[in-house]
């Protein structure tokens, strides 16, 4: 099988277990608003529950009131990250293809001669 | 496997707190130590803290019917050793306790021992361990079961500071784990299978860098590189 091919299929896979977890979690989970909660707020309703004594005995500096405030956040977080993540890929593979280029050619040549050369050795 | 602020009893805060500075301070040092050393993989270093950045802010749905994220931590600690992750994991767990108000400052210490120090470590150690029988299958089993082992801590964590009033500590353990522990499975497998990828990616495009880093074995596998 191909490169191309296996990368493929694993992004298949991917898609394929967060689709099997939706569907699944749609059938065990709670419907409405609190469906899909985030297993982090679970724990703490949990403890609350458990120890209705204990106070969180401090409290965040900024907290994003609205839902919508806090998931467009957690967007600009994943943008960000992955904004990096392509500069940086990108940056590598031009450096992979400069690097790639350099023994084509010796110092005297040209840029140019040496890729005239890489061709006339194809024909 | 965030705690949310003012979250566990101030004892518990400065314990987990002293307990994660010197991996964060170590961690630190050895983010310089390789920038120095080996400058060409600057940009691979780049391209661990994004995945990290990236990852831990989607939420994805679970079998259980709720959510939860993955860390992206198992992917750094393959590629730069985990030390190295204690640092990035600090970055982005302040990010979202100061921003998202997701986690604490409170809580730093703790979330970062459970998502910079225990994650990383058990997909170095079993990256170590099964890269010597397969290559891809270690990948994926260092990635997700560190991406699990950091939600058992933070289970585990809980359970020392809220033990059960009638079952104590494992009475509390295994609620906290019901909570995480399988809602985590098919996030783990996710991200495992996604660190598989990415590294296939930067194989293609970073081959020297990630021999240098011994990731990959030197030289050796050329032969087996699709032709483009």
């Amino acid at each position: 099988m191909s490169r191309r091919a296996v990368n493929g299929l694993l992004v298949l896979a991917i898609v394929a277990v967060v689709g099997l977890a939706l569907v699944l979690g749609a059938q065990r989970g709670e419907s409405g608003a609190d469906s899909y909660a985030g297993s982090d707020s679970q724990a703490m309703d949990l403890i609350e529950s458990a120890h209705p004594a204990y106070e969180a005995w401090f409290e965040p500096l900024f907290r994003p009131e609205s839902s919508q405030v806090e998931s467009g956040l957690f967007a600009l977080q994943a943008g960000l990250g992955g904004i990096t993540l392509g500069y940086v890929v990108g940056r590598i593979h031009e450096r992979r293809r400069r690097r790639a280029g350099e023994p084509a050619a010796t110092p005297s040549d040209s840029a140019v001669s040496g890729r005239s050369d890489s061709s006339a050795d194809r024909g | 496997m965030h705690i949310a602020e003012g979250f566990l009893p101030p004892l518990h805060a400065a314990g987990w707190t002293l307990a994660a500075a010197p991996f964060v301070i170590h961690g630190g040092r050895a983010v310089a130590r390789e920038r120095r050393e080996r400058p060409e993989t600057t940009l691979l270093l780049g391209a661990a803290g994004a995945f990290t950045f990236l990852l831990s802010a989607i939420k994805l749905p679970s079998i259980t019917g709720s959510s939860s994220h993955p860390t992206g931590v198992g992917l750094g600690a393959v590629l730069f050793r985990p030390p190295v992750m204690a640092f990035l994991s600090t970055v982005v767990l302040l990010f979202q306790a100061l921003l998202l108000a997701h986690g604490g400052l409170t809580t730093l210490g703790a979330n970062v021992f459970s998502m910079g120090v225990a994650g990383p470590w058990t997909a170095y150690l079993v990256w170590c361990t099964v890269r010597r029988v397969n290559h891809t299958a270690a990948v994926f089993a260092a990635v997700a079961l560190a991406d699990l082992a950091t939600y058992a801590i933070t289970a585990t964590q809980l359970a020392l500071a809220f033990p059960d009033p009638a079952t104590g500590f494992t009475g509390a353990l295994a609620k906290f784990l019901a909570v995480f522990a399988v809602t985590q499975v098919p996030l783990a497998v996710v991200e495992g299978l996604l660190a598989v990828l990415v590294l296939r990616l930067l194989g293609d495009i970073a081959r020297p860098e990630l021999e240098r880093l011994d990731v990959l074995p030197a030289a050796a596998t050329r032969a087996t590189e699709a032709p483009r």
